[in-house]
C-alpha cells in the first residue's frame, strides 16, 4: 500500500512584526489545522466525495425507516426487475432489494468504521511505543509485525472467522477479526514517524525541561502524527469495506441473519446474467463507498503535505 | 585548456550582464515577488559576492540565470551571457550552455549527487555532455579533475559512490563537475553553508584552484560576510528581492552607505573586541514577499530612517566611491563606518 | 569489491529469512491448533460417536500428544516433505504441487503485468502532471482500487468473455477452470487453451494491484523529479531525455520493488477469491476446502507454503533493491 509522506510539523507563520515597527502587516497568521482545511477544500473531488459519503451514511442510517419496505419484508413480487414499485428490483424470495441494500450499506459502513477505529487506536499505540523507545523493544515489536505479515492475511482472516464466528457472522466479530490484521500497517507507519520524530530538537528540549516520556509522546509527538493517522484511518476504512466484502463472498464474513453488501453480492453473483440487478446494485454501492473514501483520503494526503508537487522545467 | 565557448562580439567587456531581472512565483496565497529588479555585471575573471539573508532572493537570481526554476516561475528582464539572451531561451539552448559556458555549484552536496552512479561515471557524463569523446577518455579526464580538486587516490576513488565520501569531498567533486568543461562563469550558491567550518576553508580553497585552472569569473552567493571578504572583488548586497548596495569589497566593508549592510557588518562577532560587549543583531525579521508595504522594505528595522523611507522605495543610486551604489534615502550622510 | 559486498548482503538476508520462517511456522501452527478441530465432523454426528472412536481417531492423528511435541513432529515432517495425513485421505504434498503450479501461473503473470503497467502509467502521470493523461489514469486507478476483485471478475466474465466469444463465434476466452479437462497434445497445442483460461483471472488480479502501485510510482517519480540531484543533472547541461531516463527513472523505479514484495500476501488473498470466481482448482480451492473440512494438516501445509512464497518474494525484492541502490549494501 502506498506510504504516507510525513508532513512537516513546523509551519512558519508569515511575516512577524518586529519590535519598533508601527506598520501594519497584511498577512494573517494561520494555524496549521485551518491551513490544512483550506487546502483540503480546494480539492473539489475530495470535497464532493466527502459529501457523497456522508450522504450514504445518512441514507443508510435513516433510509430503512423512511422506505416503506423493510429488508426482511417478503413481498409477492418475486425476482422482479427494477421498477417504480421496487427501484432496485426484488430477489427470488420477494425481498425488496433497495431495502436490503440500505440495510447492507449500514452494516458494511459500520463494520468499516469500527475496524478503522480499533486498528487505528491499537496500531498507533503500538507503533508509538515501538518507534519512541527504539532499540530492542522496537526490534522485537517490529519482528512480530513482520511475522504476522508473512502469512497471507486472507488465510488468517478465514481461520479466525472459523474460530470465532462459529456459524454466526455478526458485524462486531467480523470487525474485530478484520481489525486484528489491519492495525499492522498503521503501526508500521507510526513507528517510522516516531523513530524520526524523536530525534528532533524539541524532544531533546522537552526532556531537558524534565518532561516525562508520556508527556513527550502525547503532547509533542502525537499531534505531529495526526496527519498520517487520519490518512491511514481512511485507507483502513476503504480496505475494510473491500475486505469484508471479500470475506462475505467466500462465506466467512457477515452471515445471515445480518446482511451486508458483500453478502448480497455473494448471493446475487450466480444470477449475474439472468437477474443482473441483484448483482450490480450492491456492487455499485460498494464501489461508490470505496471510491469516495479513497478520494477523501487522497485529498487529505495532499492537504497535509505542504510540499508543492510541481515538476520543474 | 582553452575556452570552448565563443564570445559574441560586443562593445563592452561584461561577460555576464543581468538587467532588471525579476522573478515571481504564483502561490496559493498570491504572487510572491522573490526577485524585484536585479541588475549587475560580471567581467571575465572577476569574483562577485552576492550577500543576503534567507529570502533575499540571492539564490533565486542565480537559478533564474541558469534556467533551473520551475515552469511556474515568471521571469522578466534580461540576462546576457557573452551577448546571448538567456531569459526565455529554450531548454535545448540552455542545455548547451549549462556545464560548458556557465556552471553552478549547489548548497547541499549530499543530495546534489545521484546516489546510484559512481563519482567517476557522473564526472565523465559531465565531460561527455559537451565533448564528443570516448568513455575512456572522459573517465581519465574525470580522474584528472578529481586530482585537481584534491581528492586523494583519485583513480581508485572514481569508482566509489557518493555516500562513500565525506561532505567536504563531495562538494569538491561537485566543483570538479562544474569546471569539467572550462566554463567562463562559475556560480557557487552557498557552497559552504551545509558544511563544518573546518571543511569550509578546504572548499573555498578548492574554489580558488578551480578559478585558477579555468580563469572563470565567479559569482559567490552566501550569507557569510567573512567568506566574501577574502574572495570577492565586488559585492552585491540583497534585501527583500532587490539589491540595496553594490561596490568593491573595500567600499562595502569600510564605507558602506546602506544601513542594512552596516547592520550586517556590525552583527559579526569580533575576536578583537573587548569581552562583555554584546552582540548587535539587526532587530526584527525580513518582510514577507507576499505583500510588500510601500517604501523601503528595510525601514521597519532601520535605525536611520526618516519619514520618506516609509513612503518611497529608494532607487539604487551612485554614492561616494568609484563604482559604489546604494539604495537609501539617507546615503552619503552616513559617513565612513570604520 | 562491489560484487563481494552484494554477495555478503545476500547471504545475510537469506540467513535472516530462515528464523523468520521458523517463527512463522510456530504462529501458524498455534493458530490452526486453536482454530481447527479435526474431530469436529465426528463430534457433530448424530447419534453421537462413542468416546472410544474419538480417542482412536485422536491418537491416529497424533492429537493426544502435547502441543510442542505435535509441533515438532509436524515441523520435522514438513522439512522432509511429509505434510502429514489429511482428513480426506488426500496426498497433501502431491496435490499441493499441482495446485501450486496452477496458482503461481496466474499470480506471477498478474504481478508482472501489473508492475510493468504501473511503472509506465506512474512515470507518465508524473512527467505529464496535471495533464488529461494524468487525470484519466488517476481516475481509472482509483476505480480499480475501489472494486472488489470478484465483482470485477464477474464484470469481465460478462463483457469480455461472453460477448467476445459470441462476437467471434467460438470460445477464445474461457470463464471456468484453468484448462479444459482431458486436454491432449503437446505443450504448444495446449498453450492457447491455457492462455484462454488465464486471460480473465489474470486481468482481474492485475487490475487491483496495478492501481495501488501506479499511484506509488507516480509519487515516487515526482519526488525524484523535484530532487536536488536532478537539478544538478540539468545544471550539467544534460538533455531532457537523458535527465529523465538515466537519472530520474533509474532512481524512481527502485522503491516500487519493496512495495511489490510487501503486497505478495495480499495478492495471494486476491488469487484465492479470483480462483473461486473462475472455479480454478488451485491453491484457493485448497484453502477453502481445508478450512471447511477442518483438515488441519492440509491447512497447515497451505499456510506454510504461502509463508515461504511471501518470504521468498521479499528476499528477491531485497536483493533487487540492493543491486539497484548501492547505499543499501552496507545495511
Amino acid at each position: 500500500m502506498p506510504d504516507v509522506t510525513t508532513p512537516s510539523p513546523d509551519m512558519v507563520a508569515a511575516g512577524q512584526p518586529g519590535p519598533g515597527t508601527d506598520r501594519e502587516f497584511t498577512v494573517r497568521r494561520r494555524s496549521q489545522s485551518s491551513l490544512v482545511l483550506r487546502r483540503f477544500l480546494q480539492h473539489r473531488l475530495a470535497v464532493v466525495s466527502l459529501g457523497v459519503f456522508l450522504l450514504l451514511v445518512v441514507l443508510s442510517l435513516f433510509g430503512e425507516t423512511l422506505w416503506h419496505y423493510k429488508s426482511t419484508d417478503i413481498t409477492d413480487d418475486l425476482s422482479v426487475a427494477p421498477s417504480a414499485k421496487h427501484p432496485m428490483g426484488t430477489d427470488s424470495t420477494g425481498h425488496d432489494l433497495l431495502a436490503q441494500v440500505l440495510a447492507g450499506t449500514r452494516i458494511s459502513i459500520l463494520v468499516a468504521l469500527m475496524v478503522a477505529a480499533l486498528s487505528t487506536a491499537f496500531g498507533t499505540v503500538f507503533g508509538a511505543i515501538s518507534g519512541f523507545y527504539g532499540g530492542r523493544t522496537d526490534a522485537l515489536m517490529m519482528r512480530f509485525v513482520d511475522l504476522l505479515l508473512t502469512i497471507p492475511s486472507l488465510a488468517i482472516l478465514i481461520t479466525l472467522s472459523t474460530l470465532l464466528a462459529n456459524g454466526g457472522g455478526d458485524p462486531v466479530t467480523i470487525a474485530l477479526i478484520l481489525a486484528s490484521l489491519s492495525w499492522l500497517s498503521i503501526a508500521r507507519v507510526i513507528r517510522g514517524l516516531f523513530l524520526s520524530l524523536r530525534e528532533k530538537e524539541y524532544v531533546e528540549a522537552a526532556r531537558c525541561l524534565g518532561a516525562t516520556d508520556r508527556r513527550i509522546i502525547f503532547r509533542h509527538l502525537l499531534p505531529n502524527a495526526v496527519g498520517p493517522i487520519i490518512v491511514n484511518a481512511t485507507i483502513t476504512v476503504a480496505f475494510a469495506i473491500l475486505a469484508e466484502t471479500g470475506l462475505s463472498y467466500l462465506g466467512f464474513g457477515i452471515k445471515f441473519p445480518s446482511t451486508s453488501l458483500g453478502l448480497l453480492i455473494s448471493v446475487g453473483q450466480s444470477a449475474a446474467s439472468t437477474r443482473p440487478w441483484l448483482f450490480y446494485f450492491p456492487g455499485l454501492v460498494i464501489i461508490l463507498i470505496a471510491l469516495t473514501i479513497n478520494f477523501v483520503g487522497d485529498g487529505l494526503r495532499d492537504a497535509l503535505d505542504p510540499q508543492q508537487r510541481r515538476v520543474r522545467a | 585548456m582553452s575556452a570552448a565557448f565563443e564570445l559574441a562580439p560586443t562593445t563592452d567587456t561584461a561577460l555576464l550582464e543581468v538587467t532588471d531581472l525579476s522573478v515571481s512565483f504564483p502561490t496559493d496565497d498570491g504572487l510572491v515577488e522573490a526577485v524585484r529588479g536585479v541588475s549587475y555585471r560580471v567581467n571575465p575573471g572577476e569574483v562577485l559576492g552576492i550577500v543576503g539573508e534567507s529570502g533575499s532572493g540571492k539564490s533565486v537570481t542565480s537559478l533564474a540565470i541558469m534556467g533551473l526554476l520551475p515552469q511556474t516561475a515568471q521571469i522578466g528582464g534580461s540576462v546576457k551571457l557573452g551577448g546571448q539572451e538567456l531569459v526565455g531561451a529554450s531548454y535545448q539552448t540552455m542545455a548547451g550552455l549549462r556545464g560548458r559556458a556557465i556552471s553552478m555549484v549547489f548548497q547541499d552536496p549530499i543530495s546534489s549527487l545521484n546516489p546510484v552512479y559512481s563519482i567517476g561515471w557522473q564526472l565523465a557524463e559531465a565531460v561527455r555532455a559537451h565533448n564528443d569523446v570516448s568513455k575512456k577518455a572522459a573517465l581519465s579526464r574525470a580522474v584528472d579533475l578529481l586530482q585537481l580538486v584534491g581528492i586523494p587516490n583519485a583513480k581508485e576513488r572514481a569508482a566509489n559512490y557518493p555516500h562513500e565520501f565525506s561532505g567536504g569531498m563531495r562538494q569538491r567533486v561537485v566543483i570538479a563537475m562544474a569546471i569539467a568543461n572550462d566554463p567562463d562563469v562559475l556560480i557557487a550558491d552557498e557552497p559552504t553553508t551545509a558544511l563544518d567550518v573546518t571543511v569550509q576553508a578546504q572548499v573555498l580553497e578548492t574554489l580558488d584552484i578551480a578559478r585558477e585552472a579555468t580563469n572563470a569569473a565567479m559569482i559567490l552567493i552566501t550569507h557569510d560576510l567573512g567568506v566574501v571578504a577574502g574572495v570577492a572583488d565586488r559585492v552585491l548586497v540583497m534585501y527583500a528581492g532587490k539589491p540595496v548596495e553594490t561596490g568593491t569589497v573595500d567600499e562595502i566593508y569600510y564605507a558602506s552607505q546602506m544601513p542594512y549592510t552596516i547592520g550586517l557588518l556590525n552583527s559579526i562577532p569580533r575576536l578583537d573586541s573587548s569581552t562583555g560587549e554584546e552582540l548587535r543583531p539587526i532587530p526584527g525579521s525580513p518582510p514577507s514577499l507576499l505583500h510588500l508595504a510601500p517604501g523601503c522594505p528595510f525601514s521597519p528595522r532601520c535605525s536611520y530612517r526618516i519619514p520618506l523611507c516609509d513612503e518611497q522605495e529608494p532607487a539604487l543610486l551612485p554614492v561616494e566611491g568609484a563604482d559604489h551604489f546604494a539604495a537609501c534615502h539617507v546615503a552619503d550622510t552616513l559617513g565612513p563606518q570604520r | 569489491m562491489e560484487g563481494g559486498s552484494l554477495y555478503a548482503y545476500a547471504l545475510r538476508r537469506v540467513l535472516i529469512s530462515l528464523p523468520l520462517l521458523l517463527f512463522s511456522s510456530m504462529i501458524v501452527y498455534a493458530l490452526v491448533h486453536f482454530a481447527g478441530d479435526p474431530l469436529r465432523d465426528l463430534k457433530g454426528r448424530n447419534p453421537p460417536v462413542p468416546e472410544a472412536v474419538l480417542d482412536a481417531r485422536r491418537s491416529a492423528l497424533g492429537l493426544d500428544k502435547s502441543l510442542p511435541e505435535q509441533y515438532w513432529n509436524w515441523l520435522t515432517g514438513i522439512v522432509s516433505g511429509d505434510f502429514g495425513p489429511s482428513i480426506k485421505g488426500i496426498d497433501i504434498g502431491q496435490d499441493l504441487q499441482v495446485r501450486l503450479g496452477v496458482t503461481l501461473r496466474m499470480v506471477v503473470l498478474a504481478m508482472l503485468i501489473a508492475v510493468v503497467v504501473a511503472m509506465l502509467v506512474g512515470v507518465l502521470s508524473a512527467v505529464k502532471q496535471y495533464s488529461p493523461i494524468d487525470y484519466t489514469a488517476t481516475l481509472l486507478g482509483f476505480l480499480a482500487l475501489s472494486m472488489p476483485v470478484f465483482w470485477l471478475a464477474a464484470l469481465l466474465k460478462e463483457f469480455l468473455a461472453i460477448r467476445l466469444n459470441q462476437a467471434v463465434g467460438k470460445t477464445i476466452v474461457y470463464t471456468v477452470g484453468d484448462r479444459t479437462p482431458n486436454l491432449e497434445g503437446s505443450f504448444f497445442d495446449k498453450l492457447p487453451n491455457i492462455a484462454g483460461h488465464l486471460v480473465l483471472p489474470t486481468i482481474a488480479l492485475a487490475a487491483v494491484s496495478y492501481a495501488a502501485w501506479s499511484r506509488y510510482q507516480r509519487s515516487s517519480m515526482l519526488d525524484v523529479l523535484n530532487s536536488d540531484f536532478i537539478r544538478l543533472a540539468r545544471a550539467k547541461g544534460l538533455s531532457k531525455r537523458r535527465v529523465l531516463v538515466r537519472h530520474a527513472l533509474r532512481c524512481a523505479l527502485i522503491p516500487i520493488t519493496t512495495v511489490v514484495a510487501l503486497d505478495v500476501g495480499a495478492i495471494l488473498g486476491g488469487a484465492v477469491i479470483t480462483e473461486r470466481v473462475f472455479a480454478w482448482h488451485g491453491m484457493g480451492e485448497m484453502l477453502l476446502t481445508s478450512v471447511n473440512d477442518q483438515d488441519v494438516n492440509r491447512l497447515l501445509a497451505w499456510l506454510m507454503v504461502s509463508a515461504v512464497i511471501v518470504v521468498l518474494f521479499n528476499l528477491i525484492a531485497d536483493l533487487l533493491y540492493a543491486f539497484l541502490d548501492p547505499r543499501i549494501r552496507y545495511a
